[in-house]
């Protein structure tokens, strides 16, 4: 077969299709990853011993544990006590799990790094403590964590391909079942990896959109004329 | 209601082993303005942050009229909005513009309507004269703006009291001037403050009273006229005679 013949007539339909399903897998991960992040790294941060511990302990957890073999333990170790997930809910429980392991730190870390006379002018106005995190902590150290964040959504986009191993027919899946098929490997392959590759540049691109849009002059990136 | 619109009764505390007050007691009538003076590390500090619970104390009471701050447990924020507090740092919150800082108090802890909370916040920063830096973010602000900037932030909230830590410490002879002025206005239009400074002009041009604190304790206390020109105490007189010296 041609390469011409083989790229618009076979390769190109699995490979939208197979995008379709990358992109509900991210795009359902992501937000409920950043969510839970933002949760664990408050708990590990403000929350009394039993939580903090608690938090720590997850993240040490899904840090540890190879995506791979969590998604196994997902699909094909749950039926055995009696909880059954069709293979794309338990892919994107997974990444949620794991994605938001990661974002954790990165928040922990911007947190961190804010100065405490932040959180005592706030406490002096008479704001409560969880007030202030709202108003006055978080909104800083989102921004400050946008570098580390953009990373891990990198990540995700990478690692979603992982889904493939338990049935997920997502890009990377597409294209293997397709060069398979006619024996086009490079060609399919490498044409997934151009992708790969958009996804990951118009990613960036945004985070640099949305980086120039939440700067304050000071505070993150340049320092002030 | 009390005659006095702050008493502080009896205050210890401790940082370890280390003691940094030791039994302080003072009251304060509405409209005065009381100057804390002293060498570094005599607690000036700590009190104030003793007075709206940011520091706890060990022992002691603080009362704002007749309501008990000292152990009113989750209330305390309650409180607070009704002691303002002003520090060395400005502290004013980084990701905010200048008008933003003054209104989110407001916004977030009285509820007020965003318009309405524009609307004072630019009042306040006009009082300090800061309303044409309104949107200017904080690393944008010199340091004695950034701290008239804090005071509106701190007057936006109708506080019966505002405690003043080290407001000028960390700013040039020229800037320090620019927000004692502002601060002078403020005493003079009857807010109640109490002030820690070493900036002994103000005191003698707007102190009530000034109080000579060390270790951890009230050594002297009197109009300003007294303390500075006539102290009593031998360790008032020596501090004074080293800080006049410059």
């Amino acid at each position: 077969m041609d390469p011409v013949t083989f790229l618009t007539q076979f390769l190109m339909p699995a490979l939208w299709q197979g995008l379709v399903v990358t992109l509900e897998l991210v795009l359902l991960t992501a937000p409920f990853g950043l969510v839970l992040g933002i949760g664990i790294a408050l708990g590990r941060q403000y929350g009394g011993p039993a939580l903090s511990t608690a938090c720590a302990g997850y993240v040490i957890f899904f840090k540890g544990c190879p995506l791979l073999l969590l998604l196994f333990m997902l699909y094909f170790g749950l039926p055995t006590v009696g909880i059954t997930l069709p293979a794309f809910t338990a892919s994107v429980l997974g990444f949620i799990l794991c994605n938001a392991a990661y974002n954790s730190e990165y928040i922990r870390g911007a947190i961190r790094s804010i100065k405490d006379g932040q959180m005592t002018a706030a406490q002096a106005l008479g704001m409560t403590k969880a007030q202030a995190i709202e108003s006055i902590i978080l909104p800083q150290a989102l921004r400050r964590a946008i570098p580390g964040l953009s990373n891990e959504f990198i990540y995700l986009i990478k690692y979603s391909s992982l889904a493939y191993m338990i049935t997920v027919v997502e890009l990377s899946g597409a294209a293997k079942l397709v060069a398979t098929k006619y024996f086009m490997f490079n060609e399919a392959f490498l044409a997934v990896g151009i992708v790969y590759l958009a996804l990951v540049t118009v990613t960036t691109y945004g985070v640099h959109l949305l980086e120039k849009r939440v700067a304050v002059p000071g505070m993150t990136g340049k320092s002030p004329a | 209601m009390s005659d006095y619109i702050l008493r502080v009764v009896d205050l210890h505390k401790n940082f370890g082993e280390r003691e940094i007050l030791h039994g302080i007691s003072f009251k304060v009538k509405k409209g005065e303005t009381i100057v804390f003076i002293g060498p570094s590390g005599t607690g000036k500090s700590t009190l104030l942050r003793c007075i709206n619970q940011l520091t706890v104390p060990d022992k002691g009471h603080v009362y704002i009229d007749d309501d008990e701050i000292t152990g009113c447990g989750h209330r305390i924020s309650e409180y607070r909005q009704r002691i303002g507090m002003v520090f060395q740092n400005f502290n004013l919150f980084d990701h905010l513009t200048a008008v933003q800082n003054v209104e989110i108090a407001p916004i977030r802890v009285r509820k007020m309507d965003k318009k309405l909370a524009r609307e004072k916040a630019m009042e306040e920063l006009r009082r300090v004269g800061m309303e044409d830096w309104a949107d200017h973010y904080p690393a944008e602000l010199s340091g004695g703006q950034a701290q008239r900037v804090s005071i509106a932030r701190s007057l936006a909230m109708d506080p019966e009291v505002i405690l003043f830590d080290e407001p000028t410490s960390a700013l040039d002879p020229e800037l320090t001037r620019e927000v004692l002025e502002v601060m002078k206005d403020l005493s003079k239009s009857g807010m109640t403050m109490l002030v820690v400074t070493h900036e002994m002009g103000f005191a003698r041009s707007v102190a009530t009273e000034v109080v000579f604190m060390e270790g951890g304790q009230i050594v002297e206390q009197g109009p300003p006229s007294e303390i500075m020109q006539n102290p009593k105490h031998p360790r008032t007189r020596e501090f004074i005679g080293k800080i006049s010296e410059h």
